[in-house]
């Protein structure tokens, strides 16, 4: 059994791959880089290419031996835990070696980190179901967040079904993707580069009525500012309404918000299905 | 008026409701209907006030104008303030509006009396009944039913909403009767009866019929104010319990008095809200509803209110040495949940893993449990924590310690070496 280090693509298929491979090649992995992270080292490397198949044979016999541990790798992938493919790599290891015994047991010490991190970005995805903000523009409603983890595939199904007559997308900042939704179809893609256009008078006149309802229903005798932030970390107020400065509610002075015809070719989200109404919102800054 | 103005004034007159929750209700998105309720079992928080309060509805009243003159009540007859009232079109616009921007989970609606019960229900059923018939709306909606108002009135909002509520405002009729004198027992429990029966009745249609429309399916609720009556917490946890027995209600909410309006009955204007009173029955409500505590076990005659320096189930388990130490290992479900420390979720959790073999005290910070509080009432193994030892005195000491730092601090106040300005002026030259 070698010890060696696995390159893989980045893809949830190139990751099951990387555990197929390793056991193919009787090698134990000490780590698992995907391509843009990997700076090189002195230790061997082997980049493993993706094969369908592969994968799904992983997944396969993951899922017989224990459903839970596949949802747990399915989420694991999509967290923004340290060192995330080599615990997720162990954690299947110990799983076809020892059964899923193990997975009832919070605190072994394998399976505990990547519960803790499957926690932290299940909690993360159910408060940004309450702290997501859309804005209307052209019938079509847009948001933008910066999340820690890859919530999108997990906040799908939620707001799809929420508002499934509309047309609707969700940009991560932070990963620099996006889910669309239109017409009963749904499709996360990957988008670089995004700026929210200024609102219309309708949109600005509810942005104001929601600030000035937040503002109000507050007890000021009850103030209590550690007990919002903990319920509400700061890190979540900056695509929030209620958070933004006075810019952020007065319309655009032009009918701005109306996409010109000749909209700059990269802001208008090409190769994506649902296009048709998406280029309202992604107008030039 | 103009909608902006209508809204700050119905929101401020709206904001001492503490209900705000918007669980309990599970449906998913119908064809051709905008919205689904949440389905997560905690609901779903759109934002948290400046007091740290979750807002997941718009809370507003229908209507700020109210013939009643209940003291406690900044809406009251007698009080003169700026009074405004949403049109049902307005109010169905508003909400549909902020739901699609996912501002909200949906509508909380209450009312002033605006000339008699059934008028105002009738205008809070004509605005529900736009936001469902005319949007296909398909979130979720509390509503207030107004004491007095006519059962049909009762029925018809109930079909209509996910939950009802009822509101007991003040915990005695003693209090009812010098507080708010156009108020009886009698007609705030008549409506709460009427959809208790409602539902047990609805449920029985559900098995026979399952497209029978459900009567509000999340259940009921009442708040209770504390601090503006001389009622003590065992008198207010003993009809809280009442409340869950015989209502069957979801939620009993407490909503620590904050001084309105002058009145000679009532706290004086600038008295501090009893927060940590209000902090305290919250924790013994859980205690009712999920860890099998009754209201005996935590207060009697003697003891009538809960120490301010620890939670009720610290104190209840300092009251009884002989349960204790737990055995983690062995001990049944009900008994983990008596130990401080222990909560539903790490319970349950103990409860699998040590399917996979036994537990030792260094394993159970990671299932959950808050071991400064719990390490003095469990063992695993037989083995309580390392180097652990205490008194029965120095127990009490270390669990208010434990609990100091999450009560708000007294205000502190800068001790001076120079009590005189002068002196200071002379060190400072």
């Amino acid at each position: 059994m070698n010890e060696m280090i696995y390159l893989y693509d980045g893809s949830f298929e190139g990751l099951l791959c990387c555990i197929f491979d390793s056991y193919a090649n009787k090698e134990i992995l000490t780590a698992i880089f995907s391509d843009e992270d990997f700076a090189p080292t002195l230790f061997p490397t082997r980049t493993v290419s993706t094969n369908a198949g592969h994968a799904s044979r992983v997944l396969r016999k993951i899922h017989k031996l224990s459903p839970y541990a596949e949802e747990l790798l399915r989420r694991g992938y999509l967290t923004c835990m340290d060192e995330k493919e080599i615990r997720l790599y162990r954690l299947v290891v110990k799983l076809l070696r020892e059964g899923a015994g193990f997975l009832r047991d919070f605190s072994d010490e394998t399976l505990h980190p990547v519960a803790a991190a499957v926690r932290h970005l299940n909690g993360e995805a159910h408060l940004l179901k309450g702290f997501i903000r859309f804005s209307e523009l052209g019938g079509v409603l847009g948001s933008e967040i910066e999340p820690k983890n890859r919530v999108l595939p997990v906040l799908r199904s939620h707001f799809c079904s929420r508002y499934q007559n509309e047309k609707f997308f969700i940009y991560d900042r932070t990963h620099h993707e996006a889910l669309f939704y239109a017409a009963g179809k749904a499709v996360i893609r990957p988008l670089a580069d995004f700026q929210m256009a200024p609102p219309d008078e309708a949109e600005a006149n509810y942005r104001l009525l929601w600030k000035r309802f937040y503002d109000t229903i507050a007890i000021k005798e009850r103030e209590n500012p550690k007990l919002r932030m903990s319920n509400m970390p700061k890190r979540y107020w900056n695509t929030m309404t209620e958070f933004q400065d006075a810019s952020y509610f007065t319309p655009a002075a032009s009918s701005a918000a109306v996409p010109a015809p000749g909209a700059p070719a990269g802001r208008s989200v090409p190769e994506t299905p649902p296009a048709h109404g998406l280029s309202a919102p992604a107008s030039a800054p | 008026m103009d909608v902006l103005s209508k809204l700050e004034i119905l929101t401020d007159a709206a904001k001492y409701d503490a209900a705000c929750t918007s669980s309990g209700s599970r449906r998913g998105f119908k064809q051709g209907w905008i919205g689904n309720t949440s389905s997560s079992i905690a609901g779903c928080c759109h934002t948290f006030s400046a007091d740290g309060r979750c807002v997941t509805l718009l809370k507003v009243l229908m209507s700020n104008c109210c013939v009643y003159d209940c003291a406690y009540c900044g809406n009251r007859r007698s009080n003169d303030t700026r009074r405004a009232a949403f049109t049902p079109e307005e109010l169905a616009d508003l909400t549909i509006n902020f739901f699609r921007r996912n501002y909200i989970e949906g509508l909380f609606l209450s009312s002033g009396v605006l000339r008699n019960p059934d008028y105002t229900m009738e205008q809070m059923i004509r605005a529900i009944r736009i936001l469902r018939e005319t949007y296909r709306f398909n979130g979720y909606i509390h509503a207030k039913a107004i004491p007095g108002a006519a059962p049909e009135l009762v029925e018809q909002l109930g079909l209509l909403v996910d939950r009802l509520s009822c509101n007991i405002e003040l915990p005695s009729e003693a209090g009812l009767r010098t507080l708010a004198p156009e108020k009886t027992k009698t007609a705030i429990l008549a409506p709460m009866r009427q959809i208790q029966n409602r539902r047990i009745q609805n449920k029985e249609e559900l098995v026979k019929y399952r497209h029978t429309p459900k009567f509000a399916p999340a259940g009921q609720s009442t708040q209770m104010i504390v601090g503006a009556t001389p009622d003590s917490d065992l008198h207010i946890l003993r009809l809280t319990q009442g409340l869950y027995d015989r209502y069957q209600l979801k939620r009993v909410f407490f909503s620590a008095y904050v001084p309105v309006v002058e009145n000679a009955l009532l706290p004086a204007r600038g008295t501090k809200p009893p927060l940590l009173r209000e902090h305290r029955l919250y924790q013994a409500d859980w205690l009712l509803r999920f860890y099998g505590f009754r209201a005996e076990e935590l207060l009697d005659e003697k003891t009538p209110s809960f120490d301010p320096r620890l939670d009720p189930k610290c104190c209840w388990a300092l009251r009884h040495p002989e349960f204790f130490p737990v055995e983690v290992n062995r001990a049944d479900y009900e008994a983990l949940l008596r130990v401080p420390g222990l909560g539903v979720v790490s319970a349950r959790r103990i409860l699998t893993a040590r399917r996979s073999g036994p537990l030792r005290v260094e394993n159970l910070p990671k299932l959950g449990v808050v071991m400064k509080r719990a390490q003095y009432f469990l063992t695993a193994n037989g083995q309580m924590a390392d180097g652990l030892r205490f008194t029965q005195d120095s127990l009490l000491r270390n669990l208010i310690a434990a609990e100091q730092s999450q009560l708000p601090q007294p205000e502190l106040q800068q001790l001076s070496l120079f009590d005189s300005a002068g002196l200071l002026r002379e060190a400072t030259p």
